[in-house]
């Protein structure tokens, strides 16, 4: 096969140190009796140089999780508990809930970038791209002579497959996959140790998602940053991710190797999800999906979120939420289902 | 797949048909461009063909920009054609506006992609069901009677009981619902074509293939010709019978769906399904060996996915638009525009490389050639 870049690294992965630490945390929507919460004690470690796939429908929490993470969640949603570490390169770990606003515009960007949903169009229309990839470099590195910075862009819009000529063009003159590599390259600008991409190629055709999503597996081994990549689309994580977090009604209900996850779902969401997407190769199948339709946020159902759709409800799930929990002795899958409470090594 | 329509003469099965059908936009000039030159257009749609045949589903398969929507908004009528022709049950259609548009209408319904956008939010479901049944004279003359085709065709996409929906406003419904409502207001004129433009791609990973499997269960029932527009070629091959691909405004290869997904023919295709998301691609290489029945024609051996984005459309490059991607052009691929080749089984595609037997490329050596037009059966 010719995709080696596919391959996960999990050996030197699954162990390196953490750069990201969130535990319980949880976000409203609204305060008082009307608020609604989107986030229920949320608990994910990222690793250094890992790319982290988090997985969900519309609904599930992932951007929420994503914006809460980098603090930029806008009113009315708010951050109710918790807690978000971060861990500098060599350096004492940093309590970024705490952080004030000064603290704050320094960590962004330097520390943990964010390539938005449909970045194709946050760049600015009347701005050409070294003005807009400059711009970071002015506020963050104040040091930096103009000659510099345009080297730096330069040199950046290489790094991510553009040819450098294409600095002055503006954001119209691009197509949507160059203006796409544009933001990861401003994204990248600060080397930061954090990217978050927040379904970043959903709007791109598969065959430019496939070469930028190579592009950033290369790069992520060039510059070594983490990686947290939130999409709906399972099957493009399980290629291109090393670990899998599956959210489900603002909880993560699954996370695992992203191999694992594949031929071994432990949660029948999970289960439900990789059923949901037709194979291209392979009998061809009678598929399902999964009956029913996502949680209203306003009326969760009691107990387990996914009770009402889920095949093998029994009688604890509609009363009692699962926590997550680790699966076996394997400290590195966790799943929160009541089914792998007792018979966790039973049957499959 | 379905064998009942292999069993009567197919031709009498097709109720749609396009033929050499192309659609140019015009593009507003410049102020340097006002002195001299041809009108500068956007050349859309090109010498398309495509037939919809009854109980049988066909995809569209291409990226955005290929002009997949465009040809089905052709088909709606939606758009004047700049040339060719459109052909329903073999009389040439001309549904201009007005009267015309909606007796042709009344065969020809189409479904859109935004599920959101596509129903009216101060309206609740009766008001757009009603409406449409009032349109095409299905409605009854009483009450009841409207009444009771309300609840048919609610019934008939799966949302029962229906006074549930029937009076809800299009907020109160998931993504899912409303994609059922739109299908229902297109049932309301009792179509024999549906024409669905990236039906399920707004909706939830989750309830995709229930929409889809519903549309099928009504392909069924309904023997309707459905024309599935995505982008998705996985799903094209769980849901269509036959499989068309477009690239750059162009059809570049066709046949039936399990046939183009797995032995495809044209590079661009190929292109496609190995830029497919595909967990086993990953999974089989630590798996080892299990699965390997029938992977003799690994579309991602030879389909080393090629550079390049797609092409102007308002200058596409001469003679097949693919070869500036193509990691098998030729010269003739530069200059003249390659024709349908016919392969085995219905497969078709448009590509200099099937001109002559001997050019069968690597990858497919288990399938052979023709030359155009002859007809002469080589034997496989």
């Amino acid at each position: 096969m010719s995709t080696p870049e596919t391959t996960p690294v999990t050996t030197d992965v699954a162990t390196a140190p953490p750069v990201l630490e969130i535990s319980s945390l949880c976000v409203d929507y609204g305060v008082g009796q009307g608020a609604v919460r989107a986030l229920h004690d949320v608990d994910l470690t990222l690793r250094r140089g890992e790319v982290l796939g988090l997985a969900g429908e519309s609904g599930s929490g992932k951007s929420t999780l994503a914006y809460a993470v980098t603090r930029l969640l806008s009113p009315p949603g708010v951050i109710t508990g918790g807690d978000v570490r971060y861990h500098p390169r060599g350096g004492e770990p940093v309590d970024v809930l705490a952080m004030t606003p000064q603290e704050l515009r320094a960590f962004r960007w330097q520390e943990i970038s964010i390539v938005f949903q449909g970045a194709m169009n946050s760049l600015n229309p009347v701005h050409t791209v070294r003005t807009q990839l400059t711009d970071v470099l002015k506020a963050h590195r104040p040091g930096m002579s103009r000659t510099e910075r345009v080297e730096r862009a330069r040199e950046l819009l290489s790094l991510v497959g553009i040819s450098p000529d294409r600095l002055s063009a503006y954001p119209h003159q691009l197509s949507g996959g160059m203006r796409q590599r544009v933001m990861i390259a401003m994204a990248l600008a600060l080397e930061p140790e954090v990217v978050i991409m927040d379904e970043p190629t959903t709007a791109l055709d598969v065959v430019m998602q496939r070469q930028i999503l190579r592009q950033l597996v290369r790069l992520r081994e060039e510059l070594g940053f983490s990686v947290v990549f939130i999409t709906h689309d399972i099957s493009l994580l399980i290629e291109f991710s090393d670990r899998i977090a599956i959210m489900y009604g603002g909880r993560i209900v699954e996370q695992a190797g992203a191999a694992e996850i594949y031929r071994d779902p432990r949660h029948p969401y999970s289960d439900g999800l990789l059923h949901s997407f037709p194979a291209l190769r392979g009998p061809r199948r009678e598929l399902t999906g999964i009956p029913g339709s996502p949680p209203d946020l306003k009326a969760m159902p009691p107990g387990c979120a996914f009770h009402p759709r889920c095949p093998k409800a029994f009688d604890p799930c509609d009363r009692r939420v699962p926590r997550l929990a680790p699966v076996g002795t394997d400290t590195d899958r966790s799943v929160a289902c009541w089914l792998n409470d007792d018979r966790r090594s039973g049957e499959a | 797949m379905s064998e009942e329509h292999t069993a009567r003469p197919a031709d009498e099965r097709v109720v749609l048909e396009a033929r050499g059908v192309s659609k140019h936009f015009p593009v507003r000039r410049g102020p340097r461009s006002l002195l001299g030159g041809p009108r500068p257009a956007v050349h859309a749609v090109d010498d398309v063909s495509l037939r919809l045949r009854r109980g049988s589903v066909t995809a569209l398969v291409g990226e955005s920009g290929s002009g997949k929507s465009t040809v089905a908004r052709l088909l709606a009528q939606l758009y004047p054609l700049t040339s060719g022709e459109i052909l329903l049950d073999g009389e040439p259609a001309r549904a201009g506006r007005g009267r015309a548009f909606r007796a042709y209408c009344r065969h020809v319904q189409m479904v859109f992609q935004d599920p959101f956008a596509s129903l009216n939010p101060v309206h609740t479901v009766r008001y757009h069901l009603t409406r449409a049944l009032r349109i095409h004279n299905r409605a009854g003359n009483s009450r009841q009677e409207l009444e009771e085709a309300l609840t048919e065709l609610l019934g008939r996409v799966q949302l029962t009981p229906a006074g549930r929906y029937l009076d809800s406003f299009p907020h109160e419904l998931s993504g899912g619902q409303r994609q059922r409502v739109a299908i229902a207001r297109a049932l309301a004129a009792d179509p024999r074509v549906l024409l669905a433009d990236e039906p399920v791609s707004m909706l939830d990973v989750s309830i995709r293939l229930g929409v889809l499997n519903l549309l099928r269960d009504l392909k069924e029932r309904l023997d309707l010709a459905i024309l599935y527009i995505t982008h998705d070629i996985a799903s094209a091959r769980y849901f269509a019978d036959t499989t068309l691909v477009m690239y750059a405004g162009r059809m570049v290869e066709g046949g039936d769906s399990e046939t183009v997904t797995q032995r495809p023919a044209h590079p661009y295709t190929r292109l496609l399904l190995a830029s497919a998301p595909d967990p086993d691609r990953v999974t089989d290489g630590e798996d080892g060996e299990d699965g390997g029945e029938g992977r003799a024609d690994e579309p991602t051996e030879d389909a080393d996915p090629a550079g390049g984005e797609p092409p102007s459309l308002i200058s596409p490059p001469p003679g097949c638009r693919f070869h500036p991607r193509c990691p098998m052009a030729m010269e003739r691929c530069r200059t003249q525009t390659p024709p349908r080749f016919d392969l085995d089984d219905g497969q078709w595609a448009a590509c200099w490389l099937y001109d002559t037997p001997s050019a069968v490329p690597a990858g497919r050596t288990g399938g052979t050639a023709e030359a155009p037009g002859t007809g002469s059966e080589a034997a496989s």
